[in-house]
């Protein structure tokens, strides 16, 4: 009969130390993931100023547009707050985007070699943000899960693990149509 | 398939497990397959059972030896062999096309959370992409040339996804062990068969009765077939699963769908890819009739479903993305 108990035990032990890993391993991946955003944020910044340069010699009507991009990412850059950097980001995604429509405008623009390979680095940075972020959002999502469903809960609550925050999109930017570059300009 | 879209992250595991105990089901019945034909080798060639014979068998250790060889290099290298079978090269970075496709690769790394695959390039003008590896860890990508010609940013990216879908699944570790495995009994049923009819050992068969050598010809015969058969049966119903993973992480179905009706409209076969490798492709690389049709005969002979249904499929998805609004 001892060795009943004993083995049921070991099993529950086994279990514990199983999910609690299962759990730690989530919660790292999150930490990564979040990493992973900012990195692409960073190259974001350090691109745009590039992009900023090279056309601001053929958008001579523009000037108020790219100052407005420039104004956004100086802003993005310095702001330190999540609540802050989320909304910065956001506005600078929407003011890249009314650059991305007006270079429709300027033929001379699209044959530039150098432009193009910029918006493309652009287009994959900005690309590489979402995804990145849908990313994470999906690891909050199976790592809450794990936390809420039974038994996993005993396991998450004994050892006081908190529910992750998901990365939710600004009110303000869901309205925001796609910039579809392929329409004619 | 609808299911499948849904049924979110947590399915990995559960189809990782389920190819482990295929590629492990796939290695047992190699390994049993080169017994086989070693015993029968033995039994038929070096008059093992006689008292005559020598006392130890010879056929059978060689043969299970080789055996392990082939696995071992499937396993370790056959990633390596199918892409330079295939002229696969690295990308070019200073080509804007390929510099895009790096970028898109990178893209879908992130949305998979995997790392990044080594993406590669095959220059040829049929639209087609497949990816290799024994894990996420040693995973390649490739794509023809004519596949970045023919699409556009968004309809690359469901094919790049489709193909991370099979890493992430690890299909691509199974399907690697299929095609090496299967060059490899295709290779020894040729070794076998002119064994069979060279003429030294013909009188000694001859002698024996037809008993043993109708089974060594059965086998001679079948394993192509068989073979061929097991390459398909794992094939088929992961095509739409990796559909429906890819429309997962670019929650856009409609990216693959517009890239498999373009690539529907141009397709030609691909020169290099043999039977052995038909398999490993986003849409077969060979004759495309039998996959234009439906039906029992079709799915028992083709290395891919339907590219119609898979369309259909993928549209079905989008659909119901924008009844729940996610």
């Amino acid at each position: 009969m001892g060795w009943v108990v004993l083995a049921v035990l070991a099993a529950a032990v086994l279990w514990v130390v199983v999910s609690y890993n299962a759990l730690v391993t989530l919660r790292n991946a999150i930490q990564n993931a979040w990493k992973q955003i900012d990195v692409q944020l960073k190259r974001r910044h350090d691109l745009i100023p590039n992009l900023v340069e090279t056309v601001r010699g053929y958008m001579k009507y523009e000037q108020q547009t790219l100052e407005k991009v420039m104004e956004a990412r100086s802003r993005a850059v310095t702001s330190t707050s999540v609540k802050d950097s989320a909304a910065a980001e956001n506005a600078l995604t929407q003011s890249l985007g009314r650059i991305f429509a007006l270079m429709e405008n300027y033929p001379d623009l699209k044959a530039d070699d150098n432009v193009l390979r910029l918006q493309e680095e652009l287009t994959t940075t900005e690309n590489q943000i979402t995804f990145a972020r849908q990313y994470y959002n999906d690891l909050v999502m199976r790592y809450n899960t794990k936390q809420e469903v039974f038994p996993g809960n005993l396991v998450a609550s004994f050892f006081d693990f908190k529910p992750g925050e998901f990365f939710a999109v600004a009110e303000t930017d869901k309205g925001v149509p796609r910039v579809d570059l392929s329409l004619p300009a | 398939m609808a299911e499948a879209f849904d049924s979110g992250l947590e399915d990995f595991s559960a189809r990782q497990a389920y190819n482990r105990r295929a590629s492990r089901f796939i290695v047992l019945v190699f390994f049993l397959f080169f017994l086989l034909i070693g015993a029968a080798v033995d039994f038929l060639y070096f008059d093992f059972s006689t008292p005559g014979g020598p006392g130890l068998p010879i056929a059978t250790p060689i043969a299970l030896a080789t055996a392990a060889a082939i696995a071992l290099m499937a396993f370790y290298s056959g990633s390596e062999l199918i892409l330079s079978s295939l002229g696969a090269e690295r990308l070019d970075l200073t080509l804007p096309e390929q510099r895009e496709l790096q970028n898109i690769v990178n893209e879908m790394a992130l949305a998979s959370g995997l790392p990044m695959p080594k993406t590669y390039v095959v220059y040829d003008p049929s639209p087609n992409a497949f990816a290799t590896g024994r894990d996420e860890h040693h995973a390649a990508l490739c794509v023809t040339s004519g596949l970045l010609v023919l699409l556009d940013r968004e309809e690359t990216q469901g094919v790049v996804a489709h193909e991370l879908a099979h890493i992430r699944g690890r299909d691509t570790r199974l399907m690697l062990i299929v095609s090496v495995l299967l060059g490899g009994v295709v290779l020894l049923s040729d070794w076998a068969q002119r064994s069979f009819y060279s003429s030294r050992t013909r009188d000694r068969v001859a002698g024996r009765g037809a008993l043993l050598a109708i089974p060594l010809l059965l086998l001679i015969i079948v394993s192509p077939i068989f073979s061929r058969l097991l390459a398909m049966a794992v094939s088929r119903q992961r095509e739409y699963l990796a559909d429906a993973t890819g429309a997962e992480y670019t929650r856009n179905p409609l990216g693959l769908a517009h890239a498999l009706e373009k690539i529907r409209d141009a397709a030609m076969p691909l020169t290099r890819a043999g039977r052995g490798t038909a398999h490993l492709f986003l849409v077969s690389p060979l004759s495309r009739r039998i996959d234009e049709k439906e039906g029992a005969f079709a799915d028992l002979l083709s290395t891919h479903p339907p590219l119609a249904r898979r369309i259909m499929l993928l549209y079905r998805m989008a659909g119901l993305q924008k009844k729940t609004g996610s």
